[in-house]
């Protein structure tokens, strides 16, 4: 699976977790900051829409793979996010014929205590 | 009592070197007396689908967050350091590949210590809009200043 070119501006990257759902790591950086020393919110959104999709596409990847495409995404900020490594990871809470719910949650040092979560609900477009 | 737009998000973009907004290229676009626009230039590295070559919702989302952030401060006519509690985003259609996305922004209500707004992301024609937004923040200790009637 590759990353999107958002997904390089961001910084992340891509591991595999330890059920073999992909993980996505973001470094904390310049371009990442909003308020100083903190993750501006726009950079933990796009993790967790990276996180979500990246989720998406292992579980259609099973099926041989379908476009997504973005219906709306809500997201809660819970946590500042602080000088450190933050990861996120999605979940497939229903992956449907042409709708599929997916949360997201990102994270510090304890998953946990998330810094932020997010509600997704895409568009599936089968072949 | 008025607060400028363009200086609070150059204030913002300069605190710490830039940050996230200032690499996405977000810019003060225009204003109303109730509304506030930033701009978010079209760039290759802001893509999110490779093969239609469309947005990532990151930098709209992040467009959108820092345009609603900035009414609530024109709305209190000064500048209060608060976050973003939640922000929910309709994507209405896909952001014209190669266009400059504009967001306009608009604050509903200061309360003691919550913000509500709203918001429109459009590529050209306000009245074909390609995201809305809500958002809400909070001050994280304290009360925002009282709005002048």
């Amino acid at each position: 699976m590759r990353l999107p070119p958002y997904a390089e501006l961001l910084g992340a990257s891509l591991e595999v977790g330890d059920d073999g759902a992909p993980l996505i790591v973001m470094p904390f950086g310049e371009d990442v900051v909003g308020r100083p020393g903190f993750l501006q919110g726009g950079a933990i959104s796009g993790l967790l829409e990276v996180a979500a999709i990246a989720a998406l596409r292992h579980a259609l990847a099973e099926e041989g793979g379908a476009r997504v495409k973005p219906i709306n995404v809500t997201v809660d900020f819970m946590r500042g996010g602080r000088d450190h490594v933050t990861r996120a990871a999605g979940t497939i809470t229903r992956l449907g014929t042409r709708v599929a719910n997916v949360e997201a949650v990102a994270w510090q040092d304890d998953r946990a205590r998330p810094i932020a979560a997010a509600r997704m609900n895409y568009l599936i477009e089968r072949d | 009592m008025d607060l400028d737009p363009a200086a609070a998000l150059k204030a913002l973009q300069s605190r710490n070197f830039g940050g996230h907004s200032a690499r996405l290229g977000i810019r003060y676009h225009d204003r109303g007396p109730d509304w506030v626009e930033l701009a978010l230039p079209f760039s290759p590295d802001l893509i999110g689908d490779e093969d239609s070559g469309v947005l990532a919702s990151g930098p709209i989302i992040a467009l959108m967050d820092v345009a609603t952030s900035i009414a609530v401060w024109q709305r209190i006519a000064a500048f209060a350091p608060h976050a973003t509690l939640d922000l929910r985003i309709d994507y209405l259609r896909p952001a014209r590949p190669g266009q400059t996305v504009i967001g306009r922004a608009e604050c509903l209500r200061v309360a003691r210590s919550i913000a509500f707004t709203r918001g429109i992301a459009h590529d050209g024609d306000l009245a074909d809009p390609v995201a809305h937004v809500a958002a809400t923040f909070m001050v994280p200790s304290g009360t925002y200043p009282k709005v002048a009637p």
